[in-house]
């Protein structure tokens, strides 16, 4: 008998907002534990949430960019459960009628797209941070409260790579919205995720095991196919798969058993008595929708289109949207698309890859690669000279400029200069001339060569080509 | 369709509650709880179909805040009040999965 | 002693204005009452001693640099549930052993605005949780009138105190009836705001959408000054509703006729078993009420009768999610355990008192996997019908009147034994806390026994002022509110 996987995501994500969602403290990761924490988010006796209306913002827009449906009534309710990293012993979040609902995604998977359609997006707060000690845990409210949406996908997926396909999409998206920087190792996103397997056939899905919260891709993935693996040979076995909750062990690279059903949690949810419902009318979506940013894959579209990109430029370009934004700022200052993007591609990239900072921390801004641009197409230096000019400011700072004048890079574009370092070259090597009047053009190369290098690169060679030209023709 | 009611497993919601019950707490709530139980059970004579419920007493929508950083508490009063406390952070006995 | 502790806020800061007293002298001679009736009375859990006297020089100050206030001066005793900066907020219960209060809640902070004077806490049911303030962890609170019956609860400590004349006013709060209840058993005037009028912030929650807090004074007047300071819209609390408060106080004249008022008898506020003394002092309260030119007529509130039911799933299940946050991690009594699981359940059971252990178990279990819908949303149903039958009644009058409770206190112990003995006594209190609209409690009577009597005003959805009016005409041509027990 043939198997079949089927695969679902919770995906939580930590909302780009400047204070929490019920309560004015800041998060600041990495802060000193519990020093951004107030009545309302220590869940202290008499303090009231208050919704932060940032976050519905950027909850809803995230709704938008993937194409769910913005929810006209949504309110809120308590989830009830007793753990030491929820203040209140239950959490604020939404349970029957969430913001978002429905919405989709399209996504290559290894060359073939594919649409995985999603449930619903609520909004809630998050836990606090524990961490063990020999003999006890210690507790850090700082994140708790932060506000966390929860992305709640359909069981569509079938396989590793569509969930990691899915997830790097759904990252790609909340990066470009704006809606959160989705950085796994601040714990920006964490999935859960449901594996069941089915006979090939089956109408009814497996019984669902859950995996819960994990940041690392590389782990979902490995979690994913070792939790197939398992209940494939369990079924293949005649063994029954046990609805439960697992854990994964990263050391081993296994999934463990945590929760069976029957100790299910029991959260009773109910209403959230302190906070208000919340409406959204149509017009409030359209604004929202309005100012909603450029996707990767629009940019992609446009960078072809409107730039003259090459599609694997724009591939490139708009894979990373810090990589992107930058390209977008220097072509505020420059119309040579091309140009910006190699440079972008090959010198930025190379030497950000030996570098631990990212491109927004580079010293050679949008503005100076602009510049750098601009002196290479008005001749006044070579390629090769811009590239040299990129990695000093890369290193060193500076302005292209000064350093084109400081270094001597101006290049030569002065015919009498030029004539008298070809006619030097012509005199001195009569047998590239010779070859070159048999019909071997190539061998003007290396005329050009004795020439660049008799300037000391500052030859513009384009000239320098043409000079030679005529005079070697003019032989003929 | 609040005669299909079974008794309170009140070992169960004693356990949902996290509160450690006494026999003689087990004994006596069971019992008066269950004449409480039973008095609600008068609302089963109500014909409530189409009734919305009420969570709130008066509804108002959106009561949002502006997404703007206020104070916190100060660091040593938080520590003050927990029981336990090391390293700035407050402690629990080690946390094994429930 | 000066007998300023005998004076109303109304009389008192008349009096300060004229300089024919100082702050520092009303707290002192406060003081000295509380030192010599507290011990019989026991409505204080913590007298706030030398911070109250330092608040009365600042207040003597602040007048002689030419501020006012009616509140100025004052010295109010605040029913230890409301987080005051700086001091415990015990609920009446051991689980909150050790807290500090970090923070001031909102009405706290608004009466700190207008210089009254913050004298100390006092009992109360723990975390507001019975009607005769004999579920408090910490003391026994008695009635003035006579020591050996209850005060009634859970404000017990705050009509106690005032009746005492251990405070010139409190605070105290309403979940089911725990300001007007009290109010009616010590014999002082009680007010539940319409839900939304007073911030809850700060308030420990018993059940969020039904608690609100209010004042308990001597005059209805007094509770008048009181409310316009306690009212108002708080960014802190979404339930706090945006709506003028109105001068209620300066609205309240020597005018007592009550020509052109309607005002209605709901039938089925007097009760089955109704001791017969209560009823008697209503109904001449009605007729009395009549006399100063009120239209009585008769009005119907039938659901209200499914109002205990309502109210003990809601607000169990509410106080349910409300009280899980007292867990021995973050503040307050831990009971160690070998982790978290055995800590909570070993701090609970050691913190909580039965009663609060018995509402959080119902509550737990009526939101618990399969009865959510069978208990809790019924019930909420049941409540939209309890509101509804309100919004047509007041269609047909300004105010309605009824009896607070069925029985003048108790004595003491008398119901411990029978928690649904005692919950069926709320029955006439719960369905405005359920329907979200106000209602006043004043003294209309005596029993033969010497306990006070309540007469119920309950009032329209944010019409504080019309309940007001009628209770001060009732109050200003009747001498109940004078007379004082003897300690």
């Amino acid at each position: 008998m043939k198997y079949e996987a089927t695969i679902g995501l919770e995906t939580h994500i930590m909302q780009k907002t400047a204070s929490k969602m019920f309560c004015a403290c800041e998060y600041e990761y990495g802060a000193a534990p519990n020093t951004h924490v107030c009545p309302v988010c220590l869940g202290y006796p008499g303090a009231l949430p208050m919704m932060n209306e940032k976050a519905i913002e950027l909850c809803c827009k995230a709704g938008l960019l993937l194409d769910c449906e913005i929810n006209s009534h949504s309110k809120w309710d308590r989830k009830n459960y007793f753990y030491p990293d929820m203040a209140k012993n239950y959490q604020i979040t939404q349970a029957d009628e969430p913001l978002c609902l429905g919405g989709h995604l399209e996504v290559d998977v290894n060359g073939e797209l594919k649409t995985f359609t999603l449930e619903r997006i609520h909004q809630e707060e998050n836990a606090a941070k524990n961490t063990h000690v020999a003999g006890a845990s210690l507790v850090d409210y700082n994140r708790a409260g932060t506000a966390l949406m929860e992305i709640v996908s359909n069981p569509c997926m079938h396989s590793s790579e569509d969930a990691l396909a899915y997830l790097a999409s759904l990252k790609q998206i909340m990066e470009y919205g704006e809606i959160s920087d989705c950085n796994p190792e601040k714990g920006q996103i964490r999935s859960d995720v449901n594996v069941s397997v089915r006979p090939v056939g089956q109408k009814e899905l497996g019984s669902k095991v859950e995996i819960k919260n994990m940041n690392s891709f590389a782990f979902i993935q490995q979690a994913i196919e070792y939790e197939i693996d398992r209940q494939t040979s369990l079924l293949e076995s005649g063994g029954a798969i046990v609805q439960e909750t697992r854990g994964f062990d990263s050391d081993r690279g296994e999934t463990f058993s945590q929760r069976t059903k029957e100790n299910a949690h029991d959260y009773r949810y109910f209403p959230e008595p302190d906070l208000m419902p919340v409406k959204i009318s149509t017009e409030q979506v359209e604004l929202w929708r309005s100012e909603l940013p450029e996707l990767p894959v629009q940019r992609r579209t446009r960078y072809v289109n409107e730039l003259g990109l090459p599609e694997y430029d724009a591939g490139v370009l708009t894979a990373d949207k810090a990589t992107s934004d930058w390209f977008e700022r220097a072509m505020q200052h420059t119309k040579n698309a091309k140009a910006a993007s190699n440079f972008v591609m090959g010198e930025m990239m190379r030497l950000l890859s030996e570098q631990d900072f990212s491109i927004s921390e580079s010293k050679v801004t949008p503005e100076k690669l602009a510049e750098i641009i601009a002196l290479i197409d008005a001749k006044t230096i070579s390629t090769g000279a811009g590239k040299q000019v990129f990695e000093i400011i890369f290193n060193e700072g500076g302005e292209p400029k000064k350093i084109v004048e400081e270094k001597g890079m101006t290049q030569v574009s002065d015919d009498s200069a030029l004539e008298s370092w070809a006619d030097d070259a012509i005199a001195a090597n009569p047998r590239p001339v010779e070859e070159y009047k048999a019909g071997n053009t190539a061998s003007i190369n290396f005329l050009m060569g004795q020439v660049m290098k008799a300037s000391r690169g500052k030859a513009n060679p384009g000239a320098v080509m043409q000079v030679l030209k005529k005079k070697l023709d003019a032989f003929c | 369709m609040l005669g299909e009611k079974e008794g309170m497993d009140i070992n169960y919601v004693a356990h949902l509650a996290r509160i450690d019950l006494t026999e003689e707490e087990t004994t006596l709530f069971q019992g008066q709880l269950e004449q409480v139980l039973h008095y609600v059970e008068q609302l089963d004579e109500i014909d409530v179909s189409g009734v919305e419920p009420t969570a709130h007493a008066f509804p108002v929508y959106n009561i949002l805040r502006k997404d703007e950083m206020g104070q916190s508490l100060g660091h040593s009063a938080v520590i003050a009040n927990a029981p336990a406390a090391s390293d700035g952070e407050i402690r629990v006995p080690k946390i094994i999965d429930q | 002693m000066d007998d300023l502790h005998k004076l109303t806020i109304t009389e008192l800061s008349e009096k300060l204005a004229a300089g024919g007293c100082t702050s520092v002298g009303i707290v002192k001679d406060v003081l000295a009452v509380i030192d010599a009736n507290d011990g019989k009375v026991g409505a204080y859990l913590t007298v706030d001693r030398d911070s109250a006297l330092e608040q009365a020089r600042a207040a003597d100050v602040a007048r002689a640099a030419g501020v006012t206030s009616p509140l100025l001066g004052i010295p109010i005793a605040i029913k230890d549930l409301l987080n005051v900066k700086g001091q415990p907020c015990t609920c009446s219960s051991k689980i909150l052993e050790g807290y500090i209060a970090p923070y001031d809640a909102t009405v706290i902070a608004k009466l700190r605005e207008v210089g009254a004077v913050l004298l100390g806490r006092v009992n109360m049911d723990e975390f507001a949780m019975g009607s005769s303030t004999e579920n408090s962890a910490l003391g026994k609170t008695h009635n003035p009138w006579n020591l050996g019956h209850v005060p009634g609860g859970s404000s017990g400590g705050s009509a106690a105190c005032v009746v005492a004349d251990e405070a010139i006013a409190s605070l105290g709060s309403d979940t089911g009836g725990s300001i007007r209840q009290p109010a009616a058993f010590c014999g002082c005037v009680g007010v539940k705001p319409t839900y939304g009028r007073v911030s809850r912030y700060g308030l420990t929650a018993f059940a969020s959408s039904l608690d609100q807090i209010g004042p308990l004074t001597k005059t209805v007047k007094d509770s008048a000054i009181l409310l316009e300071t306690l009212c108002g819209h708080d960014k802190l609390d979404s339930s706090s509703i945006e709506m003028d408060v109105p001068t209620f106080s300066e609205n309240l004249t020597s005018d007592t006729s009550l020509v052109g008022m309607k005002l209605g008898l709901p039938k089925e506020y007097f009760v089955k078993g109704m001791d017969s003394e209560v009823e008697k002092a209503v109904r001449d309260a009605v007729e009395h009420c009549k006399s100063l030119g009120a239209e009585i007529i008769d009005v119907s509130l039938p659901h209200s009768k499914y109002a205990i039911a309502v109210y003990y799933i809601i607000a169990t299940a509410e106080a349910s999610a409300n009280l899980a946050r007292f867990d021995g991690i973050r503040y307050g009594l831990r009971i160690d355990g070998k982790d978290p699981l055995e800590l909570y359940k070993k701090t609970r059971a050691a913190g909580f008192g039965s009663e609060v252990k018995r509402r959080i178990i119902l509550g737990t279990y009526v939101l618990s996997s399969g009865y959510y819908d069978a208990y809790y949303k019924r019930a909420q149903k049941v409540r939209t019908l309890i509101r509804n039958d309100f919004t047509e009644v007041f269609k047909q009058c300004d105010a309605i009147l009824a009896p607070v409770t069925p029985t003048p206190a108790y004595k003491l112990g008398e119901k411990t034994n029978d928690p649904l003995e005692m919950y069926l006594d709320d029955i006439l209190t719960t369905p405005t806390n359920l329907a979200g609209n106000c209602a006043l409690s004043l003294p209309c009577g005596f029993s033969s026994g010497g306990l006070p009597i309540g007469l119920q005003i309950i009032g329209d959805s944010f019409d504080e002022q019309t309940i007001l009016k009628v209770g001060h005409a009732y109050e200003q041509t009747t001498k109940w509110h004078k007379q004082k027990p003897e300690l």
